[in-house]
């Protein structure tokens, strides 16, 4: 009735080429950006931005960068984990060694640094594919990882091995340190997470992104018929390692102010990344969000439910979360291999016809 | 004998031991991904269950105490018996079967004609499963496991060496042991496959599905069979390691472990896996020894991966693996 082109008409190839060619998508998605610009910022509390806001932002953009490789590119990798922990630490070489910038474009430097070395990490993908890339990009996790707990360098020879993430403000306010607001990190976060997806979304409907596509097709046919199989691999890891670069370099200085390296951006945060995509969908820049959405909400719910609501000990909780998680991601592989994505589009689908279905 | 080569045998004779067990890991992992193509990231998950629920077992804890102590508000732990580590490896071998029927009628039959990295990902949300299902029967604290074998300095190793060398070689008995178990594991694995019936039918499955199916071979069978193989080497890696340092969480961290082990000799080789995991564990070990000390230690992280994957670049099929073939 609603959602469906009949009477949208297109004058102009512009119109006809926009992100959102229906019109009901196009006012959906103004209403969302002006709720989360305008509406959120008044009501957030601490609670919210830290236990769900913050971390889905974040994990949303690591979880389209993640995408981009695996679901766009066909590359599976399992080094996010490694390639967050370049992205943070980076960061946080720049902010102490060069205090006068703006925190904004060190973070975005951060994502630059990583992207070089996720294309060093994926320049064995022209040669190793399927599984035995996967395995091998678990090389790029564990070296990083230990690269960053062995060489005092990189966290400033501290003596705890930790990096902190000094104060540094954005238009005067403080989005990092002990002193931040919460909308002030949100927003921070917010702008970070939209602007990645404008970018992912238009890389991936253009030329780059339909030859990432066809890689991952079939990748001797994509050579054939003329893409370059070195320049597609590298600008899908180039890119998806500068997503996940960004997402790393806002965990540790707006999420968590101090990190362990090992602790959190172990190869458990790979996996996380991983099914986010694999349950959001692969290949979709909305299925991203919905993953994130969903494996960030759905620790703090059962903990909401089985320790607050129940009285159960917090460790039986964490028991049963590990298994929920594994039962869904069987459950979504069996009964929906592509995803909430894919749940969106039939739903679109549907109401399309709706109420007249035949 | 300079004292640098004798240390430096001594690190290599530990580190064929090593090497020894991670192959033990990486052969649960090549047997399932013959038989049905699925690569088993819950193999480690599978070796930690299974010593859980071995000490469980020999322990007489009542699975699920905590939950039911939780719901109930009752306070039971123990049955109260011990039983001898044979009964204890029975009736845990009886549990790898229930499971791997599990496995197998809950989510691979469903999961037939995926793509393979989607079989990959359901296995690794098998290892969630199964690692949160296994804290929840038998508690998450450390456990001791102690089937009898023994443990300690080798001190017959230990004086020959002495006499020859003057310096006497560090060899833990259980490393023997464990190698002693692994040979005999693999000698009797490749017996099972050359010579008796389910083992042909095993290869058949491995080599074509569809041909194996039509000549009669009934591949759920197989399938339940070959998880059922795996969940038995599991049983083993997992005392051996159990034994070594305790029944704990980093138990199922040993798949990580033999993942390198995996891609250097390629998924689909039995000796493949043999010998790669002998260079991982010596390689990694000398490699600590050699260089370790000078960029700040705990290179063993890292380096099985590192080095496999410049192996890759040269041999994108691992040293044993099929031949890739690529067709439009």
């Amino acid at each position: 009735m609603f959602y469906r082109e009949a009477g949208d008409f297109k004058t102009s190839y512009v119109d006809d080429n926009q992100t959102f060619p229906i019109k009901f998508d196009r006012y959906r998605y103004y209403a969302v950006l002006a709720v989360a610009f305008g509406v959120v910022p008044f009501f957030i509390n601490d609670y919210w931005a830290n236990a769900v806001l913050l971390p889905f932002l974040i994990y949303a953009i690591a979880a389209i960068g993640l995408n981009i490789l695996v679901g766009y590119c066909g590359q599976v990798s399992l080094g996010t984990g490694g390639f967050m922990a370049v992205g943070a630490y980076a960061t946080y070489k720049l902010m102490t060694a060069f205090p006068d910038i703006n925190i904004f474009f060190h973070i975005i430097l951060a994502g630059g640094v990583t992207a070089i070395v996720g294309v060093l990490f994926g320049l064995p993908s022209l040669r190793i594919k399927g599984f035995y890339l996967a395995v091998a990009t678990l090389a790029a996790q564990f070296f990083l990882v230990w690269l960053f707990n062995r060489v005092p360098w990189f966290y400033n020879y501290s003596a705890s091995g930790q990096i902190n993430a000094p104060e540094r403000t954005v238009f005067g306010q403080a989005v990092t340190g002990p002193a931040t607001e919460a909308w002030a990190t949100y927003l921070f976060c917010l702008v970070f997470t939209v602007g990645c997806a404008i970018l992912a979304r238009n890389l991936t409907r253009g030329t780059v992104g339909r030859k990432w596509m066809s890689i991952r097709d079939m990748d001797i046919a994509a050579e054939i018929i003329g893409v370059n199989p070195l320049t597609a691999k590298m600008t899908a890891f180039a890119v998806s390692s500068f997503f996940i670069g960004i997402a790393g370099a806002l965990f540790f200085a707006v999420y968590l102010g101090a990190v362990e390296v090992g602790e959190v951006y172990g190869i458990n945060k790979s996996f996380l990344v991983l099914f986010m995509i694999i349950i959001g969908g692969l290949g979709s820049i909305f299925g991203s969000f919905a993953g994130a959405a969903f494996l960030v909400l759905l620790p703090v719910l059962l903990k909401n439910l089985l320790v607050g609501t129940m009285g159960w000990p917090t460790d039986l909780a964490a028991h049963f979360e590990l298994m929920i998680v594994g039962a869904l991601i069987i459950v979504f592989l069996i009964a929906e291999p592509h995803g909430l994505a894919q749940l969106w589009r039939v739903t679109k689908e549907k109401l399309r016809l709706w109420p007249f279905p035949h | 004998m300079p004292d640098q080569l004798l240390f430096g045998m001594e690190v290599f004779l530990n580190g064929l031991m090593a090497g020894v067990l991670y192959a033990l890991v990486a052969l649960g992992f090549v047997l399932i991904y013959k038989a049905s193509g699925i690569f088993n990231y819950a193999q480690g998950v599978m070796a930690l269950f299974a010593a859980l629920t071995l000490v469980g077992i020999m322990e007489g804890q009542v699975p699920f105490s905590h939950l039911i102590n939780a719901v109930f508000g009752t306070e039971v732990h123990h049955f109260g018996w011990h039983l001898p580590a044979v009964v204890g490896i029975v009736l845990t071998i009886v549990v790898m079967v229930g499971l791997a029927w599990a496995v197998n009628h809950l989510i691979m039959r469903h999961l037939v004609n995926q793509e393979p990295i989607i079989l990959f990902m359901a296995t690794i949300g098998l290892a969630y499963f199964m690692e949160g299902l296994g804290d929840l029967m038998w508690g998450a604290d450390i456990k001791k496991l102690d089937v009898g074998l023994p443990q300690g300095i080798n001190t017959a190793i230990d004086e020959v060496t002495f006499n020859a060398f003057g310096y006497g070689f560090f060899i833990d008995n259980l490393d023997i042991w464990a190698t002693i178990i692994a040979i005999i594991l693999v000698i009797a694995l490749m017996i099972f496959s050359q010579y008796t019936k389910q083992g042909r039918a095993l290869r058949a499955v491995a080599d074509d599905h569809q041909a194996a199916l039509s000549v009669g071979i009934s591949l759920n069978f197989i399938w339940v069979l070959v998880w059922s193989i795996a969940g038995f080497v599991a049983l083993v890696a997992g005392i051996m390691w159990g034994a070594k340092s305790g029944v704990q969480f980093s138990l199922s961290l040993i798949a990580l472990k033999a993942l390198p082990v995996l891609m250097l000799g390629g998924f689909t080789s039995i000796p493949g896996a043999i010998v790669g995991g002998l260079i991982i564990g010596v390689g990694e070990k000398l490699f600590e020894f050699a260089i370790g000390p000078m960029v700040g230690g705990a290179t063993e992280n890292w380096f099985a991966y590192v080095l496999a994957l410049i192996f890759l670049v040269f041999r994108p099929q691992g040293l044993f693996g099929e031949k890739i073939i690529e067709r439009v």
